[in-house]
């Protein structure tokens, strides 16, 4: 193949191929036809694809493809870049996502946010972790503990720091910290959990237990995980959806997209051959 | 063989030498800056040396102004005494129109020093008897220089030191004089004194000050009343009358306090002390106008050490006497901290706020960077340029606005309406807001964004970020800002002079009077306290020594205040910045 046909058949897109599976409980993300433009370029073209509920849904790609952006825009984190500009619309349980009248607010304490780095607050870890029910202008101590008590221990974080809920989160180690995110992500009970690379600052050790702490999350959360460990999306995913220069290429189950791809392309990417 | 030939034979191609320039693996002098890191220590080691220069020359001299020093009595070649503290020395050339009336021997040695001869400039105090409190004598003129025993060094109430004995007492009639007239006698009856002059001055000032002060308040009442109701109104003569009554109440208090105050000055009268300069030029005064007498040639160790700690024990907590020049500071230590205290409380959340919004809120454009901009220009306008901004504005437009709405019946005299302390703070504060506006924003920038981010998602509405996250983060910056403001208006003076420092205020800021804090007053400032001794007293060379312990006091004023929010930053920045990992 030489350049230039190469670099027409990268530029030159079929319409994308699902083979998806269902959850029983049907989608909770309807994405129709989304696309985006960070000022004048644009980002996301035409993506159309659903969430299933419950189940867990990798977005992979190589970087720059889209698929952090297109996390973001599920609880509209993109609001706060200027001269932004989107076209097509989401619905979270049939509500629109975009829209004059949605409560950002309201819809971002639906689903939880778990970031690539660890960002805990510099405050204690106890603060940390209720954080979302504090801005929700919950005062109730037992609620507050109780909230805490659970959210930690979905996270496997709490026989760790059940003595010390008072000490700063700052002084907990990496991959702790990212599970007190999770812990924070969790505590006001969301829907949906989207996680933008989060063992991608974490060592091997503190990345196999969060991916432990994404199997055990499952079910009662319907998750959304931007990886770039394509192992990680195997392990993890049961849905993959391979994104590539703001187009989604390929979304279907999890075990097809690494053994039998339908699309070539998929196949060049998740064996390594570029990306 | 020719070695060549064999070379040939095997076909070899030629080897070309590809010449290569010998790569230095030697950097340069310049490229290792060298010579520039010599020019950085240089410069680093010059600012170390003016700051240490600095602080050790008004260090010294703050210290050891306070020092007892011994009186010479220096005999001239006239016959003449001059007794004195010796201040300084310094060589002087003289001029030919005095050389003419010397002696051979003096010309001579003169002549020998190149034309110079050498001065001293002895304190010797005695003004209300000669006029002059220092006096240059030159060392040609000086036949003997002793330290004789039983010369005091007296400090009084008014006209300066005394230089000079002790003659005698007068007590109740009687004069005590010759060997009954001990030192310990001396203190004795002096501490007496003295307890009678804090009593008369507790009276008079404490007191009589407060009836003095309910009586005009009566007074306001009555002008109070004509302003709402009109001249001749029946409500005004109501309150007229109730005032008389009061007042006559007041009045008896006074006659009360007077009777009592002339009581203790009459007593006090009867003790008095006689002088005797060194000249035998007697003066009468009262025991209690002597502030402090020591014998200068005799003092022990320890008795020096007394007379120095009871020095600063005067200057921390006692009001000035003698044109500033002498006795203590403390309603300028008092003013100046009340002063930028308030200006803080102004400045912080007046610029914090004013950061928050440019930086967090207005959208990022031209218009914003105008405002950046001017922001920043005013960090560079003179600072006298506020000055007159703060008492054309505050004290004019905005006091004088205050005295028509609230204090009517005190016009034509001014409450707000001329320069206070309030009005000060708040020029201060307009002065150093672009500095902690500056430091603001920049520790707002300085906040990560995914901080702000997870706090986003979890779903806190921006103002939830920003209070629960972004400010508490920020808040070490923004400390520093605060601490530079602080710093630079703590030492401001120029503006102060228009908006309401004033040379003398005896009356704190702070009082027993409703509303105890009184923003209104005039204060004092240590900093115009060292201009005004320095450059605006009668005598100058009084002033000097002043100016550096002022100067000292200032200093370590400002560096108490710094280090106390550096103390507190410091702990905030522990509790924010734990390392990651």
């Amino acid at each position: 193949m030489n350049a230039i046909a190469k670099s027409n058949a990268e530029t030159e897109f079929e319409s994308t191929v699902y083979h998806v599976t269902p959850s029983p409980d049907g989608p909770v993300i309807e994405i129709d036809d989304f696309n985006l433009w960070y000022g004048a370029a644009q980002a996301l073209f035409n993506v159309v694809m659903n969430i299933e509920k419950g189940l867990v849904t990798a977005l992979i790609g190589p970087s720059g493809c889209g698929k952090s952006t297109l996390l973001r825009s599920l609880n509209r984190m993109n609001d706060l870049i200027e001269n932004l500009t989107i076209g097509g619309g989401m619905k979270l349980e049939g509500l629109p996502i975009y829209g004059p009248k949605v409560d950002v607010i309201g819809l971002r304490k639906r689903m939880g946010m778990v970031f690539q780095k660890p960002n805990p607050f510099p405050k204690s870890i106890f603060e940390n972790v209720i954080y979302p029910l504090r801005v929700d202008g919950v005062r109730d101590g037992t609620v507050l503990a109780e909230a805490c008590e659970r959210a930690l221990k979905g996270s496997a974080l709490w026989d760790e720091v059940k003595d010390r809920l008072d000490d700063n989160a700052l002084g907990l180690s990496g991959g702790q910290q990212q599970r007190l995110c999770i812990a924070r992500a969790i505590a006001s009970d969301p829907e949906v959990l989207l996680m933008d690379e989060p063992c991608s600052a974490l060592d091997p050790i503190a990345t196999s237990k969060i991916e432990e702490l994404i199997d055990e999350l499952k079910g009662h959360y319907t998750i959304v995980i931007v990886t770039h460990n394509m192992q990680q999306a195997a392990r993890v995913s049961q849905n993959t959806a391979f994104m590539y220069l703001g187009r989604l290429i390929e979304y279907g189950d999890t075990e097809e997209i690494f053994t039998s791809p339908k699309l070539s392309r998929t196949q060049d990417y998740v064996t390594g051959r570029f990306g | 063989m020719n070695p060549g030939d064999m070379l040939e034979a095997v076909a070899v191609k030629p080897v070309t030498r590809v010449s290569q320039t010998r790569r230095s693996y030697e950097s340069s002098l310049t490229a290792r800056g060298e010579p520039f890191l010599w020019g950085f220590g240089g410069a680093l080691a010059f600012g170390v040396l003016l700051v240490v220069g600095f602080l050790v020359l008004v260090t010294w001299n703050g210290i050891t102004t306070f020092w007892p020093k011994p009186i010479h009595v220096v005999t001239l070649n006239s016959g003449d005494l001059v007794a004195g503290e010796p201040t300084r020395s310094e060589p002087f050339k003289v001029g030919p129109e005095r050389l003419t009336s010397l002696s051979e021997a003096a010309k001579a040695k003169i002549a020998k020093d190149d034309g110079f001869a050498h001065r001293v400039l002895l304190r010797t105090g005695n003004f209300d008897l000669y006029n002059d409190d220092f006096r240059w004598v030159e060392d040609y003129k000086i036949e003997k220089t002793e330290m004789p025993v039983g010369m005091f060094f007296i400090e009084r109430q008014e006209w300066g030191a005394f230089v000079g004995g002790i003659k005698a007492l007068n007590r109740n009639g009687a004069t005590i004089t010759g060997d009954e007239l001990t030192l310990d006698l001396l203190h004795k009856e002096h501490e007496a004194a003295r307890r009678r002059f804090e009593a008369i001055h507790d009276i008079e000032r404490g007191a009589i000050g407060d009836v003095n002060y309910e009586l005009n308040q009566e007074r306001l009442k009555i002008r109070k009343a004509v302003l709402k109701y009109g001249d001749n109104a029946p409500e005004v003569k109501a309150v007229e009358a109730e005032v008389e009554k009061h007042a006559s109440v007041l009045k008896g208090r006074f006659d009360v306090l007077a009777a009592k105050a002339q009581e203790i000055k009459d007593e006090d009268a009867k003790v008095q002390a006689v002088l005797a300069d060194i000249n035998g030029t007697e003066k009468v005064m009262p025991l209690s106008l002597i502030v402090r007498f020591y014998p200068a040639n005799e003092l022990s160790a320890l008795g020096k050490v007394g007379i120095y700690l009871s020095r600063w024990a005067e200057f921390l907590t006692d009001d000035p006497r003698e044109a500033n020049t002498e006795g203590g500071v403390l309603p300028a230590i008092f003013g100046t901290f009340v002063m930028t205290l308030l200006m803080v409380v102004v400045v912080a959340p007046f610029g914090v706020l004013t950061a928050l919004y440019l930086r967090e809120y207005a959208k990022q454009g031209r218009l914003v960077s105008i405002v950046r901009i001017s922001v920043n220009n005013l960090a560079g306008v003179p600072s006298i340029v506020y000055g007159v901004f703060g008492l054309g504005f505050f004290a004019y437009i905005v006091g004088g606005g205050i005295d028509a709405l609230f204090y009517p019946e005190r016009l034509p005299n001014p409450t707000f309406g001329t320069g206070g302390l309030l009005w000060s703070s708040l020029t201060l504060a307009l002065l150093t807001v672009p500095v902690v506006i500056v430091a603001t924003e920049e520790a707002l920038a300085a906040v990560p964004k995914s901080m702000r981010e997870g706090s986003l998602a979890c779903g806190a509405s921006k103002w939830q970020t920003i209070k629960n996250i972004v400010l508490p983060r920020a808040m070490p910056g923004i400390m520093t800002g605060l601490i530079l403001a602080m710093a630079r208006g703590a030492g401001e003076v120029a503006p102060l002079m228009l908006v309401g420092v004033v040379k003398l205020a005896p009356e704190l800021p702070i009082d027993g009077f409703w509303p105890f804090i009184h923003l209104e007053r005039s204060f004092m400032h240590l900093g115009f306290h060292i201009f005004d001794v320095g450059f605006q007293s009668r005598n100058s060379e009084a002033g000097k020594p002043m100016v550096f312990v002022t100067t000292l006091l200032l200093i370590a004023l400002i560096a108490v205040m710094n280090a106390s929010a550096v103390v507190i930053r410091n702990r905030l920045k522990r509790k924010f910045m734990v390392g990651h990992f």
